[in-house]
């Protein structure tokens, strides 16, 4: 991991105009990430994983707003222009998406597709160099050459998931959003394309964002993890360190809710997310939070690195008055950290 | 491909029961009235009419099987001759309306999806209700007050007398346009294609509005669609995104309604050519629908399906070859 990152966001917020008012799907995110690092972003539904992804690539629908800043190797994408932000897709960011089975046009053979690809971004490039590149890639994935010319309904749901992988790294891109990747397929497959996008730094130097809901996945797969719940990153650090140690209640009861062989009864949050349209005053996890203080509904946390200090690229950080008042981070007054009265969980839960 | 066995005899049945229980016979129908009923029996009687209906019947499929279409009962001509003589002006009505519905329909339903809910896209899916909806002799009519006028386009017919005697009657190919053509007489030529342009244009625009909405449906599907996404997310550039993975797919099931709209376009073709006086098969066919004449009628219709059926094998071919998945069926 080399000091500067490839991708750094800092604050990036994205609504999506509905006719309730603006859902606040992403809600002042920062985050970094290191060449050839793995970033892990988990959350429940609707926390705002995909539209973050789909965000930083530019593939928002219509409706949607992004503020903020999201420097890619140093360059603005925020500030510079439609056409300047789409030269990046493809070659300098790709993304790999969840259901593989839909993902292919299913009228075009593999072949087009990879040399459509190639031509839109290199269009001098020869007929043979684009077999040579994409048969490369093709094979890093496991596709046997022969299927070249094949179209996508004569694969399965594996093969087709890294088909979608290879058509993402045949441009060589520097970031990869891949958007559950394994949602579709079965835990075999699911493994192998893991084993496949862990590997990808070794073969290709490619940074990843590894978006999820599978603890197991981040664990096995990620250097760091961010979580984010309501549109916000609650908690980001290395992965050993978050999952040893979880500081936001956040991250521990959703470490508490995972199912292993071991498990002999379901623990879950109580409670739902949040409307995001209208999310909760102060920190948004307050109406489900068991540790809940008296500050925490009415002023949202401040990230703090972990060993004190505001984050750094790199640090563990997490945005919780209750972890910071016992790491010392902060000072509270007696009356900030009373705890939360009950009742008005109950309220919080009924509305 | 085997229903087209059945499919033909239900169609056969029900055109020989139809014209059985409509009122009157071909020979009352020519002459009722102004013979004597023993004529006109006698007449009935030479012509196999005074047969039980079971017996005709089979009589009837016996011949079709054998393609043996007969003769006319009021003018004494074979039903193939009708068939050879004017089916050519039908079939070139038809195409040339398929042709104008296909270059007004498809980018018309192509901007409409694209910019959907805009005014453009309210205004072509509002022409195309009202074509697809308003009656064909209406529009038949208000086109030649409104758009033969003021151009000068010929309203009636499929030449200009001079044109329909020096290259009709040589037939080469029975089809007028072509005959035209070969004749090496340019006006001639000119002449005859723009008398096919308004009932075109009028036929046409019946079937636009089907393709029209159905284009614009279907591009706003694939539009939604995941491998469009995914190839946005490979920087693949808005036009080539619409126009090989959009379009194209938009266009399978588009294929598949065309061989349908066949049977559309041939119903239409017989109002039209009754508005514009065309010599086709539908005026052919409205004629002896009038006389009652039972194998003309019988003839024709059965021609008609018989098209209907090749037109929808041509659109199964059609699709397996945009369609890899259809192939392996």
């Amino acid at each position: 991991m080399s000091a500067e990152p490839i991708v750094r966001a800092r604050d990036i917020r994205i609504w999506y105009g509905t006719t309730r008012g603006p859902v606040k799907a992403v809600d002042g995110v920062s985050f970094s990430v290191g060449k050839a690092e793995i970033l892990g972003l988990v959350g429940e539904s609707g926390s705002g994983k995909s539209t973050l992804g789909r965000g930083l690539l530019g593939l928002l629908p219509d409706g949607a707003a992004m503020d903020g800043e999201l420097t890619f190797e140093g360059v603005d994408l925020l500030a510079a222009t439609p056409k300047q932000r789409f030269a990046y897709r493809g070659t300098h960011l790709g993304m790999i998406f969840q259901e593989p089975l839909t993902r292919l046009n299913p009228l075009m053979r593999i072949s087009e597709h990879f040399s459509e690809t190639l031509k839109t971004h290199e269009p001098s490039i020869s007929k043979a160099e684009i077999e040579r590149r994409s048969l490369e890639v093709l094979r890093v994935m496991g596709i046997p050459p022969s299927r070249f010319s094949s179209y996508p309904h004569e694969f399965s749901g594996g093969m087709r998931q890294r088909l979608m992988i290879a058509l993402a790294l045949v441009l060589r891109p520097a970031f990869v959003v891949a958007d559950e990747p394994t949602t579709a397929l079965d835990v075999l497959v699911e493994a192998q394309i893991i084993k496949i996008l862990h590997d990808l730094r070794n073969s290709f130097d490619t940074s990843l964002l590894l978006i999820t809901h599978n603890l197991g996945i981040i664990a096995e797969a990620c250097d760091r993890v961010a979580v984010m719940y309501a549109g916000q990153i609650v908690e980001i650090g290395a992965v050993d360190k978050v999952f040893a140690d979880p500081q936001h209640p956040y991250t521990r009861e959703l470490l508490r809710s995972t199912i292993s062989l071991s498990t002999t009864a379901l623990h879950s949050i109580p409670g739902a997310p949040p409307d995001l349209v209208d999310p909760p005053t102060g920190c948004a996890f307050h109406p489900r939070c068991p540790d809940a203080l008296a500050i925490c509904a009415v002023t949202r946390p401040i990230a703090y690195a972990r060993d004190g200090g505001a984050p750094r690229s790199g640090s563990t950080d997490v945005a919780c008055w209750v972890a910071s008042a016992k790491s010392g981070t902060v000072t509270l007054t007696p009356a900030e950290a009373a705890p939360l009265p009950r009742e008005e969980l109950a309220d919080a839960d009924e509305a | 491909m085997l229903l087209i066995i059945p499919m033909m005899w239900v169609l056969l049945t029900m055109v020989f029961i139809l014209l059985r229980v409509a009122p009157g016979d071909p020979v009352s129908a020519a002459v009722g009235g102004k013979l004597d009923p023993t004529v006109i029996a006698a007449r009935r009687a030479s012509l196999g009419l005074d047969r039980p209906l079971i017996v005709q019947y089979f009589e009837y499929l016996g011949q079709v099987i054998r393609l043996d279409f007969g003769k006319t009962l009021s003018d004494n001509r074979p039903v193939l001759d009708i068939i050879r003589d004017n089916g050519g002006a039908t079939l070139t009505l038809t195409i040339g309306a398929f042709l104008f519905a296909l270059v007004i329909g498809i980018p018309l339903g192509l901007i409409a999806g694209r910019r959907r809910d805009s005014i453009a896209d309210v205004l072509i899916r509002l022409f195309g209700v009202i074509t697809y909806a308003a009656p064909i002799f209406f529009v038949g009519l208000l086109i030649q007050m409104f758009v033969a006028r003021p151009l000068g386009l010929p309203t009636s017919g499929i030449a200009s007398p001079r044109t329909q005697f020096m290259v009709g009657s040589a037939p080469k190919t029975h089809i007028l346009l072509f005959d035209a053509a070969l004749s090496g007489d340019g006006n001639a030529f000119m002449d005859v294609l723009i008398h096919h342009l308004l009932p075109c244009l009028t036929l046409g625009l019946l079937v636009c509005g089907v393709f029209i909405r159905l284009v614009r449906v279907n591009i706003l599907q694939t539009l939604q669609s995941d491998y469009v996404e995914a190839a946005r997310a490979r920087g693949i550039p808005e036009n080539k995104v619409i126009r090989d993975h959009a379009f194209r797919n938009a266009l399978v099931p588009v294929v598949t309604v065309i061989g349908l709209q066949a049977a559309m376009l041939l119903g239409g073709a017989v109002l039209t050519e009754n508005t514009f006086n065309w010599p086709g098969l539908g005026t052919q066919l409205v004629h002896y629908i009038e006389a009652l004449d039972y194998p003309a009628v019988q003839g024709l219709v059965t021609f008609f399906a018989a098209i209907v059926v090749v037109v929808s094998l041509a659109v199964d071919v059609i699709n397996a070859l945009i369609d890899p998945r259809v192939r392996y069926r």
